[in-house]
Parts: C-alpha cells; sequence; structure tokens
C-alpha cells in the first residue's frame, strides 16, 4: 500500500488530494484516494478502466466534485460546500475558475472549440478569463504552436485537423494558460495508432523541460519512460505507487502484476 | 384566362402592402426572440419554478390557431376595463400593435424551443473544455455555448421566420391591409380572385424566397468551419513542375 505522505518536503506540492471519494449513485468510485505531485514531478495514474482514474483527475480540476476529502493545488485547498441529501458544490465559483487556469486539462476527445480558428482557441481563455493583452496572446499562441508542430494550422478550424494535431493544439492551448500544472486524461486513447507517436512526443518534450504533469494514460512504455512516479489505481484505491523502474520491474501487489501483463507492456515498445 | 393587364394593375396595387406585412413580420420575429431566448433560457435554467411555467407558455401557444390567439388580443382585451384605463391601451386598440403582440407571442413559443434544441445541442465536451480553462459559467454561456448554439439553430429559425411571414396574412382579419387584406379588398371589387391570389401568392414567394436566401448566406457566414479548409501557403516545391 503506497504512503501518500511524504514527510519532510521543502516545498508545498504542486497538487495535493487527500482521502478523495466520489460516488455516482450507490456506487462508489473512488475510496478515499490520497495523492500528491511536487513542482516539475510527472507522476503518471494507470488503472483498468473503471478504475477511477479518470474521475480522480477530474476532482483536481472540479469537474468531478469530491464527496469527501480535499484538493489544494500550490497549497490553497478549494472550498466545497457539502451537505446531507444534497450533491457537493464548490463554494466559491471564483476560486475554482481561478485555480482550473492554473491546472489546466487536456482531454481524451480534444475539446477544441469547433467554432473557432486553431489560433482563436489558444487566445480564447488567456484574454476572456486572464484578461492578457490580446496582441501579446497571440504572439504566444504563434510561438507555442510553432512548439508542437502546427504553426501553419493556426487559421484552421478544429474540423480540418487529423486527430493527432487536434491534440497537440489542445496542449497548445492549456500550455497558453502558463499553468503551474497540465492534467492529461488519456491523451492518446481516441487516436488512431500512427498518431499516437506525434501526441507523445510533445507531451515528453514537456516532461523534459520540467513540468508538473499528471498523466492518466495507457500507454505503458510512454508512463515508464517520462514519469517520475507512477500510481497504479484498483477499484477505487491506491494499490502501488512508486518510481516507474521499480514498479514496473518488480510489481508488488499481484493487481499490479495482473495489469501489466493484461496491457502488455513489454511488448509495446517506447515510442 | 389570365388578363395580363388587370394583373399587372394588381400587382402594384398588393405590391403597396409589402411594407405592412414586412412591418409586421420584422416587429413580430425580433420582440418574439427575444422573448422566446428568455423562455428558452427558463427552459434549461433547472429549476422548475422557471422551467414550468415556459413549459405551459410553449404548450399554450402552440397548441391554439394563431388566428384564435389575434382574435383574443384584438377582441377579447377591450372587455377588461383595467386594461382600456392602462396607459397600454393607445397601443390595445390599434389592430396593428394587436397583431404583432399575438404574432410575437406565437412566434416565441416556436422560437424558444428553436433556442432551448440549439444551446442542448452544444456538445458537453465543449463546455467542459471552458470550464476546465476557468471560464466562469456566462463566460462559458456567451463565449462558447451561444455562439454554436446559434448556427445549430439557424436553419431552423429561417424556417419560423418563414412561417411568421406567411402568419401576417392573418392580420388581414383583423382589418388591416397588408398583402392579404388589400387582396381581399381587391377581390370583394373585381370578382377576380385567380389573378389577384397569383399575385399576392407570387409576392409572398419573393420575399420568403429572399428570406431563405439571406439565411443561407449568414449561415455560410458564420460557419467557416464547415467549409473546405484554406489552401495551404504556395511554397516553390509544391509547385509542379511544367514538362515542355
Amino acid at each position: 500500500m503506497a504512503d501518500p505522505t511524504l514527510a519532510g518536503r521543502p516545498n508545498t506540492p504542486a497538487v495535493e488530494l487527500a482521502g478523495i471519494r466520489k460516488s455516482y449513485g450507490h456506487h462508489e468510485v473512488l475510496h478515499g484516494v490520497s495523492l500528491a505531485a511536487q513542482d516539475g514531478e510527472v507522476v503518471s495514474i494507470l488503472g483498468a478502466s473503471g478504475s477511477g482514474k479518470s474521475t480522480l483527475l477530474r476532482c483536481i480540476n472540479m469537474l468531478e466534485i469530491p464527496d469527501a476529502g480535499t484538493v489544494a493545488i500550490q497549497g490553497e485547498a478549494i472550498a466545497i460546500t457539502r451537505r446531507p441529501g444534497q450533491p457537493p458544490r464548490s463554494a466559491d465559483m471564483a476560486q475554482v475558475g481561478r485555480l482550473r487556469a492554473k491546472a489546466t486539462m487536456v482531454f481524451q476527445s480534444f475539446n477544441l472549440w469547433s467554432h473557432l480558428t486553431i489560433l482563436e482557441n489558444l487566445v480564447e481563455a488567456p484574454v476572456h478569463v486572464q484578461k492578457r493583452d490580446r496582441r501579446e496572446c497571440l504572439a504566444e499562441a504563434e510561438a507555442l504552436l510553432a512548439r508542437v508542430g502546427i504553426a501553419d494550422k493556426r487559421h484552421h478550424y478544429p474540423a480540418h485537423l487529423s486527430g493527432g494535431q487536434q491534440q497537440r493544439a489542445a496542449i497548445a492551448r492549456a500550455l497558453a494558460m502558463k499553468p503551474s500544472l497540465m492534467l492529461f486524461d488519456e491523451p492518446t486513447s481516441a487516436l488512431d495508432p500512427e498518431l499516437v507517436g506525434e501526441v507523445l512526443k510533445v507531451i515528453r518534450d514537456l516532461a523534459a523541460e520540467g513540468r508538473t504533469m499528471l498523466i492518466v494514460t495507457h500507454e505503458m512504455g510512454f508512463a515508464r519512460e517520462v514519469s517520475d512516479r507512477v500510481v497504479f489505481l484498483h477499484r477505487g484505491v491506491v494499490e502501488e505507487e512508486g518510481p516507474p523502474a521499480e514498479l514496473f520491474a518488480n510489481p508488488r501487489s499481484d493487481r499490479l502484476r495482473q495489469f501489466l501483463s493484461r496491457e502488455g507492456w513489454k511488448t509495446s515498445a517506447p515510442c | 384566362m389570365l388578363d395580363l393587364p388587370f394583373f399587372l394593375d394588381t400587382l402594384s396595387t398588393l405590391i403597396g402592402g409589402v411594407p405592412l406585412t414586412l412591418q409586421l413580420t420584422v416587429l413580430s420575429v425580433s420582440s418574439g426572440a427575444m422573448l422566446a431566448f428568455a423562455l428558452a433560457l427558463m427552459r434549461v435554467s433547472g429549476n422548475p419554478l422557471l422551467d414550468y411555467p415556459a413549459r405551459f407558455y410553449i404548450f399554450a401557444f402552440r397548441g391554439t390557431p394563431v388566428l384564435v390567439q389575434i382574435y383574443i388580443v384584438y377582441y377579447g382585451l377591450s372587455q377588461f376595463p383595467v386594461l382600456r384605463q392602462s396607459m397600454l391601451w393607445p397601443f390595445l386598440r390599434e389592430a396593428y400593435w394587436c397583431a404583432v403582440i399575438a404574432l410575437a407571442l406565437n412566434t416565441a413559443a416556436y422560437s424558444a424551443e428553436l433556442i432551448r434544441g440549439g444551446l442542448n445541442s452544444v456538445a458537453v465536451g465543449q463546455i467542459e473544455a471552458a470550464r476546465a480553462l476557468g471560464m466562469s459559467r456566462p463566460l462559458a454561456f456567451r463565449r462558447i455555448i451561444l455562439p454554436q448554439a446559434f448556427r445549430q439553430m439557424l436553419p431552423a429559425y429561417s424556417n419560423e421566420i418563414i412561417l411568421m411571414v406567411k402568419s401576417t396574412a392573418l392580420a388581414s382579419t383583423i382589418t388591416l391591409l397588408e398583402v392579404t387584406g388589400l387582396a381581399a379588398k381587391l377581390i370583394s371589387q373585381s370578382y377576380r380572385p385567380v389573378e389577384v391570389f397569383i399575385g399576392a401568392g407570387a409576392i409572398y414567394l419573393t420575399i420568403n424566397f429572399l428570406i431563405a436566401r439571406l439565411c443561407a448566406a449568414l449561415q455560410t457566414a458564420l460557419s467557416p468551419e464547415k467549409r473546405a479548409a484554406p489552401a495551404p501557403a504556395q511554397s516553390p516545391e509544391t509547385e509542379a513542375p511544367r514538362h515542355g
């Protein structure tokens, strides 16, 4: 069993979850999950479908509001109102908005805004949420698009791009907010196999520059390569947690061993 | 059969009714759209105290004939002394405003459902992306949901505008001399319904043709994402070599 308390750490963690529980109806998906990521750390969250890993990620930016437990981003705990008999609500929407802009999410299905060009997608939130200068944002957006390799698509609409290009644009859109933390919710699961590599390359570059990232993924080779730490979630609890080399080479729990062999990660060559 | 000189003469008389037909349409559609927007917001609010009154309104106005609604406004309201003494009476006693009010109330019911459909058609992922990037609900509504909903509902809404142009013909039953009112008057003078009604029909057809084209043009202008991708910038290596 993993111990989430990282005693003696010098800094406030970039994100800290403590005792997160979440139910849908009578079905509890998360049974008290605790997890922390330090600044600059890349944490991969693995688990079978239904293990609650996407729900956990969505609890961090309050797309799902946990029934119990706390979420703190850079030491600031998100205020949640919980009354018996009512679904939990975020108590302070302004706070949630501010923290979401710090912890931006990249979705499995990209979710680029279909009525805006790629460039407009990138400047929309910086201009209207962060109230930054539009011209400055446009210049930054151009640079970000160049960085993810789709500068030539800046005036295209999302529908005109391949899945891999759309996901790279979505990553650039998340970067445009200058987040302190990035959340990736199965960023390559909706892609054709030949497009997975180009997206992983972008994420790998981000890891290399020391960005704090939480990545929910099924790409075992990738998780092993980029992560500082891997968390294995099973049926809503952290079953095992540790450095990737250790965890992949010597899984302690039977469940992780079964999971890894089912995913056949050893055969999937690192991209 | 068709008396051409009489037909042209009729047509020029009927065209005199076009401004009134257009006024009734524009006033009722624009004020109806505002009411419809409020009703649609009530419908999607998730609050039963707002949702159910809006539902009842839509139920009542979609379930009764426009003609009955016009009669209720024109003949019915004068029964209420409160209204006769109110500041609104100078408006409510005019057939013109009664027609505008009745048509607006009617189109609001239909349009509210069109707007609601447009709002509901916006994919959950589009809204989640807005939230995940820190947008407040009002901001996400204004910047993401509304523009997408508007594009989605425009084809159905152009249909509603066309229906409204045709509904203005009913204003002729309460003394207004718009295109149909003039046509009825001409027939009672000439007893030649074929020329007169063909003329009236041709006028409505022309108006609606123009409205349909205008809406289609607006739809195209607002949906660049449905057009072909912009052509890549010309670069030397993409130009096909010419062989002599």
